[in-house]
């Protein structure tokens, strides 16, 4: 039915997609896609991974009083076991390759959050050492404004991105 | 023509000299610091920190921007206590402009400093503990740091960047129910931290991992350049609020802790008792707390009008206008350097002023920086695993460190 890769159509970088395949298992593709779409979107596990201000906020969001736990968002420590960053603070012209060397290391799929104005869109911090977003370097998918956002900002922007990922098809594909 | 050498290469497993890179990226570096590590074994040989990973040119923009618009800039250097950090902003500027405050904005300043004193602490305590391994008093302390940052929500419209307050005074002052709140805290925060020292004071990893790790010795810590719980741990009494009192420190009474070993429990110990202290002057501003403005006579020079007289005001008007443009035109020319105790230690804000309404030179002397540098003295012939102890004693903050 397929041969070779010349069938497949690149949706967005890296993601490539049989046309119509859909049609072909749309009852069971849709039944598949909502079984992993719901336990990817039911465990999202962040990295640890404060760089400024907005760490703090987040290390509050995953402390007793507003308990990340209770959607299933676990922070990990090692980018190999995450599948989605948030960006929390200031990203520096010495950080953003560190900061893009460790979005490479995630297994696919991964997700990125920009959290705090810093990671959107640079701030106060137009400098010569700051970067202006770090959509200038990492596919971003939620923003979240704010300096620091509080935790309930936070806890917004990651039931944004359960929402996306809910609405995510053929993602699971092994051509992705 | 020279000869190839030949070399053999040692098996891997006979080798014990490994050269390991701690950082940026690690959960227990507490930002952004970066450990270049050569280790014989699990014994550390050469520590080498290196810096810069959050560099944002807070010197270079402060230079930009006139004295009041600057003050948001501060809040984001040691990003944990903002307050303490705004605080040692204006008490320079002050200096600068040859206002002062009145008593009952120092008292209020005075007061919210102590908070964040103890809010930053308690950070301190819950990534220390974790870093070390102890869960419980990170998820203990976060809860009491809660009811802090809910404290300055509610005066100050902000949780961590709170930029409250002015040159010449604060903001707006305090409500009947934050007063009776921060006395409601001060008074049970006691009973909390027997609960943090229940669970680390004598428990025994707890003590394997910080007595006798990271010793500075007395002559080293002041040779260093030590401040803050630093070099009071290794048993000197040097506090900035003592010595040199700004705002309402000399109207309170506390005790200055100190150590006898100068290890990392000494340290904890040391800041331990001052969380306890910053309680005490919680308490004692409270009872104090003066009647009276809140705002120098002299601050509305410094200060934006009220938005409302803006927009009716054409006096205000043009006030604001020249605020915003030129800054204040008063400043004489010279320079002023002003050191305040911040919970990590002695933070200096050195002004050179050209007669401008800008600094013509902001410099700020941050006490991570300096911490920074002695982590290598702590690190040097200790085991690998005790540099994760060390760099909690440090209580480093990357935002300031690197500026």
């Amino acid at each position: 039915m397929i041969s070779g890769t010349e069938a497949l159509v690149e949706v967005e970088e890296g993601v490539k997609v049989i046309p119509g395949g859909n049609a072909f298992i749309t009852k069971l593709g849709k039944l598949v896609d909502f079984g992993v779409n719901w336990s990817r979107l039911s465990s999202i596990w962040p990295m640890t991974f404060g760089l400024a201000c907005c760490g703090i906020e987040m290390m509050a969001a995953g402390s007793s009083h507003y308990d990340l736990d209770r959607f299933g968002i676990i922070f990990r420590a090692s980018p190999r076991q995450s599948d989605c960053l948030i960006i929390a603070g200031t990203v520096t012209k010495k950080m953003a390759p560190i900061v893009r060397r460790v979005y490479d290391q995630m297994p696919e799929p991964r997700y990125v959050i920009a959290m705090g104005s810093c990671a959107c869109s640079g701030n106060i911090y137009n400098s010569y050492s700051t970067v202006q977003g770090v959509d200038t370097f990492l596919p971003v998918d939620v923003y979240i404004p704010g300096c620091p956002p509080r935790p309930e900002a936070l806890m917004q922007g990651l039931i944004k991105l359960q929402d996306k990922i809910r609405k995510e098809e053929l993602r699971w594909s092994r051509f992705r | 023509m020279g000869k190839i050498e030949e070399y053999t290469v040692k098996r891997d497993a006979d080798r014990t000299d490994l050269k390991l890179n701690m950082g940026p990226q690690h959960p227990a570096t507490h930002g952004v610091l970066r450990l270049e590590l050569d280790l014989d074994g699990e014994i550390i040989r050469k520590c080498t920190p290196h810096i810069g990973y959050l560099h944002r040119g807070t010197e270079k923009l402060g230079e930009d921007r006139t004295y009041i618009s600057a003050l948001p800039l501060t809040d984001r250097l040691d990003y944990i206590a903002s307050m303490n950090n705004n605080i040692g902003y204006c008490v320079a500027v002050e200096k600068l402009f040859g206002i002062e405050a009145p008593e009952r904005a120092k008292y209020i300043r005075t007061m919210c400093a102590e908070l964040g004193r103890i809010s930053s602490h308690l950070l301190w305590l819950a990534t220390h503990a974790l870093d070390i391994g102890a869960m419980t008093v990170f998820l203990y302390a976060f809860r009491e740091r809660a009811m802090i940052m809910e404290m300055f929500e509610k005066l100050t419209g902000a949780r961590l960047t709170v930029s409250y307050p002015r040159i010449g005074g604060v903001r707006n002052d305090v409500t009947q129910e934050f007063i009776d709140r921060a006395h409601a805290f001060a008074d049970e925060f006691p009973t909390h931290m027997e609960e943090y020292e229940t669970l680390i004071d004598q428990n025994r990893i707890w003590l394997k991992r910080t007595k006798g790790i990271g010793i500075i010795t007395a002559d080293e810590a002041i040779n260093w350049g030590l401040s803050g719980p630093m070099i009071r741990g290794s048993g000197i009494a040097y506090d900035i609020r003592k010595h040199e009192p700004y705002d309402a420190y000399k109207d309170v009474e506390f005790e200055v802790p100190i150590g006898t070993e100068g290890d990392v429990y000494d340290r904890y110990r040391v800041r331990m008792i001052e969380l306890r202290q910053s309680a005490l002057i919680i308490k004692q501003c409270v009872e104090k707390l003066p009647r009276g403005a809140i705002l120098d006579p002299n601050a509305p020079k410094f200060t934006l009008p009220p938005k409302e007289r803006v927009m009716t005001d054409m006096e205000s008007l043009i006030h604001q206008f020249v605020l915003i443009t030129k800054g204040p035109m008063t400043a004489q020319e010279g320079e002023v350097y002003v050191a305040t105790e911040l919970p990590k230690g002695e933070f200096g804000y050195y002004f050179v002023s050209d007669g401008s309404g800008k600094p013509y030179r902001m410099r700020l002397r941050a006490p991570s920086f300096v911490h920074a540098s002695v982590l290598p003295l702590m690190c040097e012939g200790g085991l690998i695993a005790d540099v994760i102890a060390n760099i909690g004693t440090l209580d480093i903050v990357l935002g300031e460190c690197d500026r």
